[in-house]
């Protein structure tokens, strides 16, 4: 692959990254949603897989394929299934924050993210570095989702945009952290999920809905 | 000799925890979870032995390394579990004969608080940032499955709360890991996420991503350790779950995840000079002990009281890390212990008294000394030890950091804390002073209906005699080997107080690995 090509693909899939976190927050229906972030699996994917053929390095590709099949294929069919279980709440009808102020924070998180991250763009120039703004910008709106939407389903999504964020960051900064705690970060991301499954599935039992407003029995 | 040692805290529940899926909860397993955290204890002294005597051992691969700070950690692990593990049969015999409970759930409390231990054992034996991580983060998993186990509304809210904010907390932490991580392979001589490597290469990491790195690191595992701004899900959290998976949280996780804080701080003060963390520690310290004391003035439930309690001591103990002189980190540690077993002593008996009163509201519950002398005693001196009077060590550790604050040129901020620290003391001795003194409450209804069951299995818990002299009320519980475990502990922490005996040169050489200066 030539060098101008392999720069080309790698912004190709950070944008990419990008425009799936902010189209998260123009969306309301949950559905559409989840397609969203299971499309933004695909771009990390992409962008580990490019790295992968960059490299030449057989085990980035295996993790590659990996990061497909877990953000791609498991976490959107298990939000999908819990989305079926929801019954009438498949909207976002009334996050915290309007979608236009929700798209203005996101162009500003953004520029924080790019501010940021100055110093970790010029500890090692290169392609992947430069990237790196755009994996901390998808996890600075990942949180913003996180603490501005009222649905369970919501702040599940917003948690794993973080996660892809910081996934993102871990690739470009890094050649791998070790298998081990490669492992260990994925599976431990895939039980988060489940368990939070399992606890929307509780609280559906107990509220009748998933409306975390329904969620103040406590409080001081 | 010291790897089978070293590996056995992790190994003894792991094994019980088998026995518990297999076997399930029943009178021939109940005390297996005891044994097991016997083991641990016996297990994490006897490696304490060995690392003062040989120093630091590595094994597995590399990927577990135990030194002082991490055999004092064990001891904390095992001594808090001990307390907690002898007390549980006796609590779910109780929830068991009231319905409250069931086979299935505490074969499943069993099982995980067993599992619970191991990953905390894990935590504290990593030799990585990574192995770290992954074990605090499956701390969480374990532990929400136990704080949603009651599955009533309040119940869930608690556990949705915790996974969604320690999580997002940890994954902060994450972020900071490979940054720290991207600075160490780009420094001049290539390092890894081992703790040696880092603090070997941290003179020579780029500063700039290193303050990222660190900032992340500390906010992200101070979530889990409870400090100020993400400590949201702690009071739920610990008001919800069970007595004694409360009594674990607050005694041990949220010090687990303290110690990660404090090895973040070795290698930040390394790279960045000690200003940067003690700023950041500082005004997380004064925001967790400003937030527990306006919350504790006012407070209504006696749970959420302790909880608070709880905030507030992991903001002493950032206090004492800001400070980081080697009396304060000294202190700092025997603070983490002392705090550990006399917060058990109180949730195992929050636990009780809402067993016996059937509220847990403050003002439910009257002249609880009247009716329950010996677990009145037991909350009394467990408060008075945690506002840290003498002799209970926490008066000696919370003087050790206040003078080494006041010497280390942090005089006024320590004069703030201190300050705090009072105003949290009268409210505390004001709160339990109400709940343990006066007359009874005349028509206790849902104590009757509490402790009606209870009775029947009383002779089982037979054990202790129960203080002669008390008037005849309705029938009580004896107490058996729970009231020794308060006990034990209460009187552990006081010994403590006097005489750090051998756990002296232990506690000196785990304050050498936090300062670096012997």
């Amino acid at each position: 692959m030539s060098t101008a090509l392999y720069i080309q693909l790698i912004d190709l899939a950070a944008g990419a990254l990008l425009l799936t976190a902010v189209l998260v927050l123009w969306r309301r229906e949950l559905a559409s949603i989840i397609e969203v972030f299971a499309l933004q699996g695909v771009a990390l994917a992409a962008l580990v897989g490019i790295m992968a053929v960059e490299q030449g390095s057989a085990e980035l590709g295996a993790v590659a394929l990996g990061v497909l099949l877990l953000r791609a294929g498991v976490l959107p069919w298990v939000l999908r299934r819990a989305l079926a279980g929801a019954g009438a709440t498949q909207r976002e009808t009334k996050p915290l924050v309007n979608v236009v102020s929700s798209l203005l924070a996101a162009a500003a998180l953004t520029l924080l993210a790019y501010a940021v991250s100055q110093p970790l763009v010029q500890l090692a120039p290169s392609a992947a570095t430069h990237a790196i703004p755009v994996g901390m910008a998808v996890v600075l709106i990942g949180f913003f989702v996180l603490v501005t939407r009222r649905l369970a389903l919501s702040q599940l999504v917003g948690f794993l945009l973080m996660d892809n964020g910081i996934t993102a960051v871990g690739f470009l900064t890094t050649a791998g952290v070790g298998l081990i705690v490669e492992l260990g970060v994925t599976l431990d991301v895939l039980l988060v999920v489940l368990v939070l499954q399992v606890l929307k599935t509780r609280m559906r039992e107990a509220f009748g809905d998933t409306d975390l407003d329904e969620l103040r029995e406590l409080h001081d | 000799m010291t790897t089978l040692l070293m590996l056995a805290p992790a190994l003894i529940p792991l094994l019980a925890a088998l026995l518990y899926a297999l076997l399930g909860w029943r009178p021939a397993t109940e005390w297996v979870g005891a044994v097991a955290a016997v083991g641990v204890l016996a297990a994490a002294i006897g490696t304490a032995v060995g690392v003062t005597a040989d120093g630091p051992h590595t094994t597995v691969f590399g990927l577990l390394r135990v030194d002082a700070l991490s055999a004092f950690m064990l001891i904390v692990i095992g001594a808090v579990a001990c307390v907690t593990t002898v007390a549980t049969p006796g609590h779910l015999r109780v929830e068991l004969a009231a319905g409250r409970t069931d086979d299935a759930n505490c074969r499943q409390l069993g099982m995980l608080v067993q599992i619970f231990l191991a990953l905390m054992a894990v935590a504290v034996l990593a030799a990585n940032l990574g192995v770290l991580w992954v074990a605090m983060e499956a701390t969480t998993i374990v532990t929400a499955f136990l704080v949603g186990q009651r599955r009533g509304r309040a119940a869930v809210e608690a556990a949705w709360k915790y996974v969604v904010i320690c999580s997002t907390g940890i994954a902060l932490a994450l972020l900071g890991t490979f940054l720290l991580n991207f600075a160490a392979e780009n420094a001049p001589t290539p390092a890894g996420l081992d703790w040696v490597e880092l603090v070997g290469v941290a003179p020579e990491l780029n500063p700039g991503v290193t303050r990222i790195a660190v900032a992340l690191l500390i906010v992200g595992f101070g979530t889990k350790a409870g400090l100020a701004p993400l400590h949201a899900w702690l009071p739920d959290a610990h008001s919800q779950a069970p007595a004694p998976v409360s009594a674990l949280m607050s005694g041990v996780l949220i010090s687990v995840a303290f110690y990660a804080v404090l090895r973040v701080k070795v290698i930040a003060d390394a790279a960045l000079g000690v200003d940067f963390t003690r700023a950041l520690l500082l005004v997380l310290a004064l925001a967790s002990l400003t937030l527990a004391a306006s919350l504790l003035l006012a407070q209504r439930d006696y749970k959420r009281m302790l909880a608070y309690s709880s905030i507030e001591n992991m903001g002493l103990l950032a206090l004492g890390a800001a400070i980081g002189s080697p009396l304060a980190i000294a202190a700092v540690l025997l603070h983490i212990l002392g705090h550990g077993l006399a917060k058990s002593v109180l949730f195992l008996g929050a636990g009780r008294v809402l067993q016996v009163t059937g509220t847990s509201r403050i003002d439910g519950v009257r002249g609880l000394a009247a009716r329950e002398p010996v677990l009145a005693g037991c909350i009394g001196f467990g408060v008075l030890a945690i506002i840290a009077l003498p002799p209970f060590s926490l008066f000696a550790s919370e003087l050790g950091i206040a003078r080494a604050g006041f010497v280390g040129g942090l005089g006024a901020v320590t004069a703030a804390a201190l300050l705090l620290v009072l105003v949290i003391a009268a409210a505390l001795v004001g709160h339990t002073s109400r709940m343990l003194l006066g007359a009874p409450v005349d028509s206790p209804v849902p104590a009757a209906a509490a402790v009606a069951p209870v009775a029947a299995v009383a002779p089982v818990a037979a054990g202790a005699p129960v203080a002669a002299g008390a008037p005849a009320r309705p029938p009580r519980r004896r107490w058996g080997a729970d009231t020794f475990a308060l006990v034990g502990a209460l009187v552990t922490c006081a010994v403590l107080g006097l005489t750090l005996g051998p756990l002296g040169p232990l506690l000196v050489q785990a304050s050498t690995v936090v300062t670096g200066t012997p």
